[in-house]
């Protein structure tokens, strides 16, 4: 099932005016975070790391369950079409979760005075990252791409099981550290002002995801056109 | 079933002996299809480049073990002993597998394809590697085995050792039959068919 | 069902025969278990740190690592003369495959476990007296599930070039949810804080096992098509 390289090409474009979408939004995103909404009191300027640390973290989160359904549904349909998108949600996954993870750090510094805490949220993040990784490492591993891609989605779909039972172990993981306000799990009601810009980027950064996600689809689908089926 | 290095023999045994799904198509047995369950895997025995032995563990055990998988509990140590005897061996059947020769593992490893009482005998060039006087001893049983109804497929790529025992001839290059008929004339001629094929 | 057992138990019959013969995959997790017992022991400020703090953590980890270490060679073995192809061109299911592999599996760590938890006892003074039961019913909850993965994993690995290393980075992240329960559950005992406390936990695993043992059933066959 080759598509015809001006479909390909065609879904690359799409994927590249998402992308600049999505990064056009990301500059709005800043901007109405630094300039129009208020300053969080306890916090100051710091806290503003939380309007790309929390929807950072709902993308990687996202993409890996995109990782285990078409890991799913590729075992059940066998069509590598779905693999290719498994692959492509993984790496888009592990972008997010690097941002997730740096973000992390710099927002903790100034507030709590330490660099990381094994606070649920970013626990739960660094399990994903691993996973994903896990994923990349046994994907370039295995040469043959039907082998592959069975392997990986078996690899996806137990990934995608394990996520509750590490959540729920984690958050019942009785910590040392004192919890960061914002980041308990039943979140306190923000100021509107807050939320929305909140909301704004959580929609900014799943254009951004999704943009990431079609245009490694499409990039994928044109190297396969043109032969090379390398291990990645 | 002759044919040059690269031609799909190996593959199509993999797929006539039901360990790879065709990406196409399907494998008629006797016109009945093959499936891939249990049942089907029963009527058919498959020697291959690798003997699909355990080193560590002797003929005996081995072939105890296979008659464990294929359901023959009464007493499948017994049923072993007498698999190996039918293909003439009765010496060092208890010694670990990774100790014997290279003939002594082939023999095993018929005795094994052949314990279930398959109909068909799948076969990835049986003779090779072997001394003259093994592989001698390995055709003739492998005859014996055709007269008594067993359908066999010989995988090879050394036309001169099994032309004796086909009864039919198959020349596969690229994945394509090439030639498909009953044996006849010499095997010069068939080798001479042979290198025109190859070159043509 | 019963001719699947039957073959399981054929399969797990002949990993261990071979395993005792070679001996070479038991011998290496027990000296390992018993290297990473005796780092640890080196490893720890006993000003700082008490040997009770430390003991739930050493304990389980050196139960988890031991065990990864003689996973590996559930498949590795099948490798040698494609014995895999050997099973599967048996009339056995490929879910008789994996119970057997996992059977044998199971029987190699709670043997690793088993010796390793006397050497753990004896160099960290721990006493468990009266909660023998509770570490060895803890022990046996968090190894069924995490042993089922690790072989799922093993067969997975063993088709890649690093084995050896591919598998502790696939089963790692799995271990994480049982070996925080086992700590949590074995650290209560050894405090003796009361039940209530600890059947959560227990749960924890309980469910683990469940839902790991059904997903590596139902997934494992898709390991074996080709």
């Amino acid at each position: 099932m080759t598509a015809s390289s001006e479909g390909v090409r065609r879904v690359i474009r799409r994927g590249l005016g998402l992308m600049l979408a999505g990064f056009a939004g990301l500059a709005a995103v800043y901007l109405v975070a630094l300039r129009f909404t208020p300053m969080e009191r306890f916090q100051g300027l710091p806290q503003k790391i939380f309007y790309v640390h929390v929807p950072a973290a709902w993308c990687a989160l996202l993409a890996f369950s995109v990782v285990g359904v078409a890991s799913i549904l590729y075992l059940w349909l066998r069509d590598p079409r779905l693999d290719l998108f498994a692959e492509s949600a993984a790496e888009a996954g592990i972008v997010f979760s690097l941002v997730m993870l740096t973000t992390g750090p710099l927002w903790g510094k100034p507030i709590w005075g330490t660099y990381w805490t094994w606070d649920a949220r970013l626990t739960f993040t660094l399990l994903l990252f691993f996973l994903f990784l896990g994923y990349r490492a046994l994907r370039s591993a295995i040469h043959d791409p039907a082998e592959r891609a069975r392997y990986s989605a078996v690899v996806g779909i137990l990934g995608m099981v394990l996520v509750p039972f590490v959540h729920l172990t984690v958050y019942l993981f009785p910590t040392v550290h004192p919890q960061p306000i914002v980041l308990k799990p039943s979140t306190p009601s923000l100021p509107w002002e807050m939320l929305r810009t909140l909301l704004l980027s959580l929609i900014v950064f799943t254009i951004l995801l999704l943009g990431f996600l079609v245009t490694r689809y499409g990039l994928g689908r044109e190297a396969e056109a043109r032969g090379g089926t390398d291990g990645r | 079933m002759v044919g040059p290095n690269g031609a799909g023999k190996s593959t199509l045994l993999r797929l006539l002996a039901g360990l790879a799904r065709p990406s196409a198509g399907s494998v008629l047995l006797g016109g009945v299809p093959l499936t891939r369950d249990a049942a089907a895997r029963r009527t058919i025995g498959l020697l291959s480049h690798q003997s699909h032995l355990y080193d560590d563990l002797s003929a005996v055990e081995n072939l105890a073990f296979a008659a464990r998988l294929h359901g023959l509990v009464i007493d499948p140590t017994g049923n072993a002993r007498r698999g190996l005897a039918a293909v003439g061996l009765i010496d060092r059947v208890d010694e670990p597998v990774r100790r014997l020769s290279r003939g002594t593992v082939q023999r095993v490893a018929i005795a094994r394809a052949l314990m279930h009482g398959p109909r068909v005998l799948l076969l990835d060039e049986p003779l090779s590697g072997l001394d003259p006087a093994a592989a001698e001893q390995i055709a003739a049983l492998l005859d014996d085995e055709r007269r008594t109804g067993k359908g066999l497929v010989l995988v090879s790529h050394d036309v001169h050792e099994s032309w004796e025992l086909a009864t039919h001839v198959h020349l596969l290059m690229r994945g394509a039959w090439v030639i498909d008929e009953p044996r006849s004339g010499t095997l010069e001629q068939f080798l001479t068919r042979y290198r025109e094929a190859l070159h043509g | 069902m019963a001719d699947l057992l039957r073959a399981a138990l054929a399969i797990a019959a002949k990993d261990l025969r071979v395993e005792l013969r070679s001996r070479t995959a038991l011998v290496s997790a027990l000296g390992f278990a018993a290297m990473v017992l005796m780092i640890f022991n080196f490893a720890r400020d006993s000003a700082v740190v008490s040997r009770e703090a430390m003991a739930p953590s050493v304990l389980w980890i050196t139960f988890t690592f031991s065990a990864v270490i003689a996973l590996n060679r559930s498949f590795a073995l099948e490798r040698e003369n494609a014995a895999l192809d050997g099973l599967l061109l048996a009339p056995v299911s490929r879910t008789a495959i994996f119970l057997g592999k996992y059977f044998a599996n199971l029987a190699f760590v709670f043997t690793i476990e088993a010796v390793a938890l006397p050497l753990f006892l004896l160099f960290f003074g721990v006493s468990i007296g009266g909660v023998v039961s509770g570490i060895i019913l803890t022990a046996v909850l968090a190894t069924a599930g995490f042993v089922a993965v690790g072989t799922v994993f093993a067969a997975i690995a063993v088709r890649t070039r690093f084995a050896e290393l591919m598998l502790p980075v696939l089963v790692l992240p799995f271990l994480l949810p049982p070996v925080i329960g086992a700590v949590q559950v074995t650290s209560r005992l050894l405090a003796g804080r009361p039940m209530s406390e600890i059947l959560g936990w227990l749960k924890i695993l309980a469910l683990y096992d469940l839902v790991f043992v059904t997903f590596c059933i139902l997934l494992f066959p898709a390991l074996m098509d080709e």
